[in-house]
């Protein structure tokens, strides 16, 4: 399993507490996972990547083991910790807006 | 019991404001929505609990969510706005063509018949209708892809479709209106537009008197006179008798014609009024008094309500989707600020009083009048 953190405004729209945690088929990617989030919470549909090009809104970023990763393509695998559960993927809203 | 449930849009969450049909004591309710801009809250005419919120932030983008109990609890329906076939451009700021491009919903108009049929108004300009509650949304390309709409630029707020009226005495009349292209009209449901702008004259744009390209702020019309149209333009109030097919200037004696908000009287269909902002780069009340200004023919002559509105020192503005009426028999005129109060009168604007403070910046008022 995925451990995904999301944002305070996504985890009130999905009315989940803490980390939520998603299986993916195949390899573990922002593209599986993100699938896989808005699968299982379809409220989360167009408020992280849009729904039509499926790119990363601009104001949400993906952080995991103390990297940025919101500019890796999104096939790339994403690290080992986070595919096995060590680590979780985290949605983070950007500080932006002063 | 009759009373009256007031639908606040802010910049910061959804507040519903109750009371008796006396309308002297005021609950609050806890923010729908915290930290979420709320362009617009709006109640189904048929079935009075069901509501339509417009959710959007910069982050995380657009959600509209639906109500069945009057807003005790709410849950998120569709948010797919998609341009249907080639989205095309339109004019930027600058001139140059920009292709369409979906922001936010400013605009929830349920059907007056049917709970499920809703129409949003969105920016970039164009309507999309849904008739199951909210869960799909389709856009009504007619209007989009009217000849003119190439030549469509946006006003300082953005290329918003921020009004809709659906007459009610023919279903597949609908009016709406875009900052800054104008008013169009369609007679056939949605299907295709024309713009209705005969008479509009803006010294903003090139052509003063050009079909398109004018900056219309809100309009409004009473239901039991569907051919009288009340504009509130970036400059200028205007009045139409024809359903759109001409407009004619009522700004008479108002001491500045700028402004965002203009509503209809729920029992006197020539009473309207009005909120003078003293100009498009001063975004505040004339001399730092907040009035409102009434006419009880149609416009052209105005009289000044302030009665329990503050009358120094006031900067705040009043926004186009921000003044709503009650139907109860004594018509109660309800409107909000950026500064976060919301003022309501129980007698068709003669006295004024408070009844939120410190809300966020207001965007929109709505009001039911429940049986």
């Amino acid at each position: 399993m995925i451990k995904v953190v999301l944002p305070a405004h996504l985890k009130a729209l999905a009315k989940v507490h803490g980390q939520v945690e998603v299986e993916v088929q195949g390899p573990a990617t922002q593209r599986s996972v993100l699938d896989a989030i808005e699968a299982s919470y379809p409220m989360l549909r167009g408020t992280i990547r849009d729904q039509a090009t499926h790119r990363r809104r601009s104001f949400v970023r993906f952080f995991a083991c103390q990297e940025d990763l919101s500019n890796e393509l999104p096939d790339t695998p994403l690290p080992d910790a986070v595919a096995s559960g060590a680590e979780p993927f985290l949605v983070v809203g950007a500080m932006a807006g002063g | 019991m009759t009373g009256v449930r007031v639908l606040v849009g802010t910049r910061k969450g959804a507040f519903i404001l109750t009371s008796d049909a006396k309308r002297e004591k005021w609950d609050i309710s806890e923010p729908a929505f915290p930290g979420w801009e709320i362009y617009h809250v709006k109640g189904a005419p048929t079935h009075p609990d069901r509501l339509y919120a417009s959710q959007s932030t910069g982050w995380f983008g657009q959600l509209i969510q639906r109500s069945d109990d009057g807003g005790l609890t709410w849950e998120p329906v569709g948010n797919n706005f998609a341009y249907e076939g080639n989205v095309g451009d339109h004019l930027w700021y600058d001139g140059t063509p920009r292709p369409w491009a979906f922001t936010r919903v400013w605009h929830l108009e349920p059907s007056l018949s049917d709970p499920d049929t809703v129409y949003a108004g969105v920016e970039d300009a164009a309507l999309f209708r849904s008739t199951d509650g909210g869960q799909e949304w389709t856009e009504l390309t007619g209007l989009r892809q009217h000849p003119s709409a190439p030549r469509w630029a946006p006003g300082a707020g953005g290329m918003c479709l921020h009004s809709i009226i659906l007459d009610p005495r023919d279903a597949k009349r609908i009016f709406v209106a875009i900052s800054a292209a104008g008013t169009f009209r369609s007679d056939d449901a949605g299907q295709t537009w024309r713009p209705v702008n005969q008479g509009l004259h803006s010294e903003g744009i090139p052509d003063p008197m050009a079909d398109i390209g004018h900056c219309v702020h809100h309009i409004a019309m009473h239901p039991s006179n569907p051919d009288v149209l009340y504009m509130q333009k970036h400059w200028d109030v205007m009045r139409s008798k024809d359903a759109g097919e001409s407009w004619q200037e009522i700004s008479g004696n108002l001491p500045t014609d700028f402004g965002f908000a203009i509503d209809v009287h729920a029992h006197e269909p020539e009473t309207i009024y009005v909120v003078p902002i003293k100009s498009d780069s001063q975004h505040f009340p004339l001399d730092g008094r907040l009035r409102v200004y009434r006419s009880r023919t149609g416009g052209d002559e105005w009289e000044a309500l302030t009665a329990g509105l503050p009358q120094q020192d006031c900067y705040v503005n009043v926004l186009r989707d921000a003044m709503a009426v009650d139907t109860l028999d004594e018509c109660g005129i309800y409107f909000g600020t950026t500064g976060g109060q919301v003022y309501a009168s129980a007698d068709a604007g003669d006295t004024w009083a408070p009844i939120a403070r410190d809300l966020p910046a207001v965007l929109s008022v709505e009001v039911q009048t429940l049986p």
